[in-house]
């Protein structure tokens, strides 16, 4: 569903991206891994429209769609959480989620303000409602989104992600900041997901989780790819752990990743 | 040929004041990204108060050295109270602040000072000097003299001084420079009190001239911004060539199609300079991190 | 919102139509009722301004513009041209309406300080044309305006002033509260909370940023179409500088994209000076405080800060 190919991308002097080419097939969770500063943001921000690529192509179900804006590939079907949050501060919980579903009213501003989008509007906010109880936010469905924990703003993006019905999904750092119980629930979150068959594009650091979902891996380091593969094929790559935890804890980390 | 050195000369001595004021706004947005839009009373402050002491009997050297210290208070007041308790507030609560301000202090003169206009006696006469054919005020050639000198320290002061440097450091990065050591605060103190000195010099400087009232400062201020943009903000040069385009094109207006729409060139020119070069003709192209 | 319960029924306009219609057996003199006039017309281009500023985040200081285009506009083609008014008004609001729209595509790509200075020249220039085009405007003197006259009947008496306004007041609240609440407004107020997330959920930015201003413009050009045909006489001051500050004022001070805050601060802004024996002199010491205070201590704004606090004790 999501090839890219070749992509580079240069602030200026800085190459934060070079020549990165994968596959993603669609209904799987493919995960993008890879130390920090290895590109990991940068690429998502380069497939969803944030940057524009030095050089290279994305295709989105054969179209190249790389430089288009990011309302324009919400079109497209795809969507996208934030790992800083860009949760609408102004709004409340549910207000954020109906607004994920944006591309799917009638938005002109003199039939909002005439009130003719009142009835499909109540339709759409049973859909959030039940969106965010989905998510697990459901008590705090009408709260307002400065009174929300960071846990719970971070679900309630994916609310909004899905609110859109997108074909692919990219969660950026879904499990970031979240404690051990909290990245158990958006792990079976993410599996519930990607089975309703959703593509799912995951940039992750926490490996229980990576390790537990993925049916792909992708591996960036300094901006290339230094490795792709199953999980498994992954996990026992020297260069992948070297590259993560230095040559001495390579075993170390083998022997862990089998026991998990 | 005379008319168009004529039209010149009065565009390169209006230019000089807006790119005094454009170096106050660059200083003060250098150090802390604000964009102070009471700027211009600054230049407004300087001429009216030193017309004041002037109109209380003090020697002229006195009033000048007073006007322009008072307005240096007022700049330093005017972080002090307004704009470092706002701490970590949005860009647009900083710009309504520094409005209010503008319009609290333009309030003040009012009442304090009276509506009227003010004038300052020019330094040294006021007979013309035929210059490549223009007829030149003397006081003309003071304003362009101390704006070079006022130029020339800034970039002194940036280059040389550990305090210039100090503030450079506290615009690329707050956080860091307070890790360092730099006291930010007083940083941000030190710029506008220097934007308050450099617009109250160039306000009593140019006061014999364009003579001065409690309002002037908004379109002072507003030009200044003009200049300060299309040079690039943050950039001290910039400020200056912008400053000095500003008011030749305004000039040449005046002289050659309407004096009546002079003013608008500059708010014509700064939808386009935005447009077309956001970063101004010098600034620093950024790019933002998601 | 409750399921069920009709856009007009909401209780808040409920009790905001009792209040204007009982408001008037308040009112002891005609003096109080012309103050309620001004408060209700100034109302309805803070509100308008609200959409951009509040909702959408866009912050104009050159808003006086575009009352002063619908000011000028109704008069001049009721003097000149014999229009009768409400075709007036709707021209004025119209033309409003386009220079919006041509100005805004360009100043909306524009952030943070450089919009609000591109609207503040915007509002200069507005100024220096309505002070300059003398044979078209009256220039700096002025020029009169003829009383609203629609279908025959004429507007004479303040009352029908005040009932004309309140009704005008209802309406603009009515669509506001609206539009808050409907797909279009949460694309504005999105854009406003985060752009980067709205752009991300497919929303256009920069037309729902032009709309949002086009639509602002249109609510400040007809109030002041009928500002001109109720003051009798326009200057260009009604395109000051000090006039476009007020109405941010308004905004910022009741909270921004609080309808209603909107407005409390056409409310207070117009009354007070009143109320204090026409400040002389004061007023720009007063709005200056008042613009500083507020964003200071209170940033949300009156109305909801208020709400906030009655929110936490619940």
């Amino acid at each position: 569903m999501l090839e890219v190919k070749n992509l580079s991308k240069s602030f200026g002097g800085v190459h934060a991206m070079q020549d990165v080419s994968f596959t993603v097939r669609a209904g799987s969770v493919h995960s993008v891994i890879g130390p920090n500063g290895a590109g990991k943001t940068t690429l998502f921000n380069l497939i969803s429209g944030v940057y524009e690529p030095t050089r290279g192509e994305i295709l989105l179900d054969g179209e190249n769609v790389a430089g288009l804006a990011p309302d324009q590939l919400a079109r497209r079907g795809m969507s996208r959480t934030f790992q800083n949050l860009q949760v609408c501060m102004n709004m409340t919980a549910c207000e954020n989620v109906m607004l994920g579903a944006h591309l799917r009213t009638r938005s002109s501003l003199l039939g909002g303000m005439t009130g003719t989008t009142r009835r499909a509007d109540a339709a759409l906010r049973e859909e959030a409602l039940r969106l965010i109880d989905e998510v697990g936010v459901g008590r705090h469905a009408h709260a307002h989104a400065t009174q929300l924990s960071f846990g719970l703003l971070k679900r309630l993006e994916i609310a909004r992600a899905l609110a859109s019905k997108p074909r692919l999904l990219l969660h950026d750092e879904p499990a970031a900041g979240l404690n051990d119980t909290e990245t158990h629930e958006i792990t079976e979150l993410i599996r519930r997901i990607a089975a309703s068959g959703v593509t799912v594009l995951l940039v992750e650091h926490d490996m229980k989780l990576v390790m537990n979902i993925s049916d792909h891996l992708l591996v960036l380091d300094y901006g290339r790819k230094l490795a792709e593969g199953t999980a498994a094929e992954v996990r026992a790559n020297p260069q992948v752990i070297a590259a993560y935890l230095g040559t001495e804890a390579a075993s170390e980390a083998v022997d862990i990743a089998e026991a998990a | 040929m005379a008319d168009f050195m004529q039209f010149v000369f009065s565009g390169l001595t209006t230019g000089a004041i807006y790119a005094l004021a454009a170096l106050g706004f660059s200083l003060i947005y250098n150090a802390s990204g604000v964009i102070n839009f009471a700027q211009g009373d600054f230049l407004m402050l300087g001429a009216m108060i030193t017309a004041a002491m002037l109109g209380a009997n003090l020697p002229y050297g006195l009033a000048i050295a007073g006007g322009v210290l008072a307005t240096v208070a007022a700049g330093l007041l005017l972080y002090r109270l307004a704009i470092k308790p706002a701490g970590e507030a949005s860009v647009v609560s900083l710009i309504i602040i520094t409005i209010g301000a503008s319009i609290f202090i333009q309030g003040v003169v009012q009442i304090v000072l009276g509506k009227n206009q003010q004038t300052l006696p020019p330094f040294s006469g006021d007979a013309s000097l035929s210059i490549l054919g223009a007829y030149v005020l003397p006081q003309s050639l003071w304003v362009l003299g101390t704006a070079a000198v006022l130029v020339a320290l800034c970039f002194a002061f940036f280059r040389f001084t550990m305090i210039g440097k100090a503030m450079l450091a506290v615009a690329a990065n707050a956080l860091a420079a307070r890790a360092v050591g730099i006291p930010t605060s007083r940083v941000l103190q030190l710029s506008f009190g220097l934007s308050a000195l450099l617009g109250a010099v160039a306000g009593v400087v140019a006061a014999p001239i364009t003579t001065t009232v409690y309002d002037i400062g908004l379109m002072l201020g507003m030009k200044g911004f003009v200049a300060a943009t299309l040079g690039g903000l943050g950039s001290a040069g910039g400020a200056v060539v912008g400053g000095l385009i500003v008011g030749l094109l305004e000039a040449l207006m005046a002289g050659y199609v309407s004096s009546a729409y002079k003013d608008a060139v500059p708010f014509v020119l700064i939808v386009f300079i935005l447009l077309v070069m956001p970063h101004g003709l010098f600034g620093a192209k950024t790019s933002e991190r998601v | 919102m409750k399921a069920g319960t009709h856009a007009l029924l909401r209780p808040s306009l409920l009790v905001l139509a009792l209040v204007l219609a009982l408001l008037p057996l308040a009112m002891p003199n005609n003096y109080v009722i012309d103050v309620a006039v001004r408060i209700a017309l100034a109302a309805v281009a803070a509100i308008g301004l609200n959409l951009l500023m509040g909702f959408a985040g866009q912050i104009s200081i050159g808003h006086a513009a575009f009352v002063a285009i619908g000011a000028y506009g109704s008069g001049i083609v009721t003097v000149r041209f014999g229009w009768p008014p409400l075709a007036a008004i709707g021209g004025a609001a119209l033309g409003a309406a386009v220079v919006a729209w041509l100005i805004a595509k360009p100043i909306l790509r524009l952030k943070g300080h450089s919009l609000t200075m591109a609207t503040l020249g915007l509002g200069v220039i507005v100024n220096i044309v309505l002070i300059n085009e003398v044979d078209w405007t009256g220039g700096p003197d002025g020029m009169p305006v003829p009383p609203l006259v629609i279908g025959g009947f004429a507007f004479a008496k303040v009352l029908h002033w005040y009932a004309l306004a309140a009704v005008l007041l209802w309406l603009s609240v009515l669509l506001s509260l609206n539009l808050y609440e409907s797909p279009g407004g949460r694309a504005l107020r999105g854009l406003n909370g985060s752009e980067v997330a709205a752009r991300v959920m497919g929303v256009d930015v920069a037309r729902f940023k032009v709309r949002a201003f086009v639509l602002s413009a249109v609510f400040a050009a007809v109030s002041g179409s009928l500002t001109a045909h109720y003051l009798g006489f326009i200057s260009p001051s009604l395109a000051a500088f000090a006039h476009s500050v007020e109405l941010a004022t308004m905004v910022v001070l009741g909270g921004m994209a609080s309808t209603f805050g909107a407005v409390l601060g056409a409310a207070l802004l117009t009354a007070l000076p009143q109320l204090l024996g026409g400040l002389h002199g004061y007023e720009m010491v007063f709005f200056g405080l008042v613009l500083m205070l507020t964003m200071m201590f209170l940033p949300k704004g009156l109305v909801p800060s208020i709400a906030l606090k009655l929110r936490r004790k619940a």
